[in-house]
């Protein structure tokens, strides 16, 4: 009878991360070989390959929501930090000022210019190997930004607004003008570098202010800089899972609904006529344990969620789409590994 | 940062150009079983998941990673075997497995985008 138990509690410590009052129980991973008796932990490929499945929830323009089922964290994880640090992309790195009598200064200008998202495809450029390494049309992206304010001649006399009365009050992202180079008229006729987005508010300008920039755009990723990064943001959360250990009726029913998001608990009929809750979508929950802070609830609920159930969502900044980025970010995993491995066979270790 | 630079023969994939990538640091010549591995320009993203692959090696009966100093960009790739199969083939084979692991998890990933009926494709979304 114990040992039926102790399988049950077992079971329910591998697949489970078990959420507590106060604590999250044992959260690591532990299917290594070794762990328990008469089982084989140890790496199947073949194995994997059965249990693993991903389930596309949406996709949209800029974002998408896809379960990965039958990973561990150390997997997931690796995914979403190159997701936001190593996919890389094309932004504002050199600011070449002509003329800037804006009231913004030049480095804050400059600093703010970077973080413009700039839809240039960044599989088609090379990054630029150092100072040295000169800019080409196959490194580097210009853009021009001139404008100047002056007062618009044809403002009715009342008019109040600065974008009434003058003329380029505001400087936004769809000012920057690209400045093709060599051979990128060609190359880029049907996808035209440009901002992402068209109303960034960079600057303000008033009558006689005036700003002259060149901006080169190099490759780069975003452990080394945010702007590089992108994605606005990359996450996963572990799918909740809900367990009513004794029938929960009567009042303290709807009681225990209300302890969850809507839509996670429904209070239905049971066989006796008597109102019970039952979890229908365990998905939706935040997992708030707001329902172990009531005593009466305690003892009758177990909140979990399943260990190898990461519910990932990317969000694109815009320059390349969600499901693009997933793609590059696993190419670049294995790129990594390859890399090692080139190092550790001509390292000699490898033949002791 | 100078240490963020890219290489061919990394898919254009930023490194120290000219750098060591690898080293070991053995603390017994004689005993291949265990060493050190140092791996520079990574993280934890390849420090913890490769960790995990070496861990589900049977014949190994160690494996931790470290980043010794938060502003020295490597880690350390601690691996210690039963004597079956040394370090450095424990550390070569955690490499290939993982490689494997992420191939599986790119083909499927691309074979799911491409049924296209089986998920909501919201308003706007662009496919290549």
């Amino acid at each position: 009878m114990t040992a039926v138990h102790d399988q049950d509690a077992v079971n329910l410590m591998r697949t489970r991360v078990v959420l507590h009052k106060d604590r999250v129980a044992h959260p690591s991973s532990m299917d290594f070989p070794h762990t328990f008796p008469n089982e084989d932990l140890s790496w199947d490929l073949t194995k994997f390959k059965e249990n693993f499945r991903i389930v596309i929830g949406f996709i949209g323009k800029n974002d998408m929501e896809f379960d990965m089922i039958g990973v561990d964290a150390a997997i997931a994880n690796a995914f979403r930090r190159i997701l936001i640090g190593e996919v890389p992309t094309m932004a504002i790195e050199k600011v070449y000022i002509m003329n800037n009598t804006s009231i913004m200064h030049d480095e804050i200008l400059a600093q703010r210019l970077g973080l413009i998202p700039i839809k240039a495809d960044p599989r088609l450029f090379d990054f630029r190997r150092g100072a040295d390494d000169p800019p080409t049309d196959l490194n580097t992206v210009v853009l021009k930004l001139k404008i100047q304010c002056s007062k618009n001649p044809n403002a009715p006399p009342m008019a109040a607004l600065p974008s009434d009365k003058f003329i380029n009050s505001s400087v936004l992202s769809s000012h920057l003008q690209w400045d093709p180079q060599g051979e990128q008229a060609e190359k880029f006729k049907n996808d035209p570098i440009r901002p992402v987005i068209d109303d960034i508010l960079i600057t303000k300008l008033r009558p006689g202010q005036e700003i002259d920039m060149e901006l080169h755009c190099q490759k780069g990723i975003g452990k080394e800089h945010a702007k590089w990064s992108p994605v606005a943001t990359a996450s996963y959360r572990l799918l909740p899972d809900i367990q009513i250990l004794e029938p929960i009726t009567g009042d303290s029913a709807y009681k225990f609904q209300k302890c969850f998001p809507k839509g996670v608990v429904e209070v239905e009929q049971n066989d006796s006529g008597e109102p019970e809750a039952k979890v229908v979508n365990p998905r939706k929950d935040t997992v708030s344990r707001e329902v172990l802070r009531h005593a009466e609830f305690e003892k009758k609920v177990r909140l979990t969620r399943v260990r190898d159930h990461f519910i990932f969502s990317i969000e694109s900044t815009g320059i390349l789409p969600p499901q693009v980025l997933f793609v590059e970010a696993a190419q670049i995993l294995i790129n990594k590994c390859k890399v090692v491995k080139a190092a550790l066979h001509s390292s000699g270790a490898y033949f002791l | 940062m100078a240490m963020v630079e890219p290489t061919v023969d990394t898919h254009g994939f930023p490194f120290t150009e000219g750098a060591i990538k690898f080293e070991v640091i053995s603390t017994d010549e004689s005993d291949p079983s265990c060493a050190t591995f140092c791996v520079h320009d990574e993280d934890h993203t390849l420090g913890n998941s490769l960790r995990y692959m070496i861990m589900k090696n049977p014949a190994v009966q160690f494996c931790g990673y470290s980043i010794p100093h938060p502003s020295e960009f490597k880690i350390h790739i601690r691996i210690q075997t039963d004597g079956t199969m040394t370090a450095a083939k424990a550390l070569d084979k955690g490499l290939d497995d993982l490689m494997a692991l992420c191939q599986h998890v790119l083909e499927t990933f691309n074979a799911k985008v491409a049924a296209r009926d089986e998920y909501e494709i919201r308003e706007g979304a662009e496919f290549e």
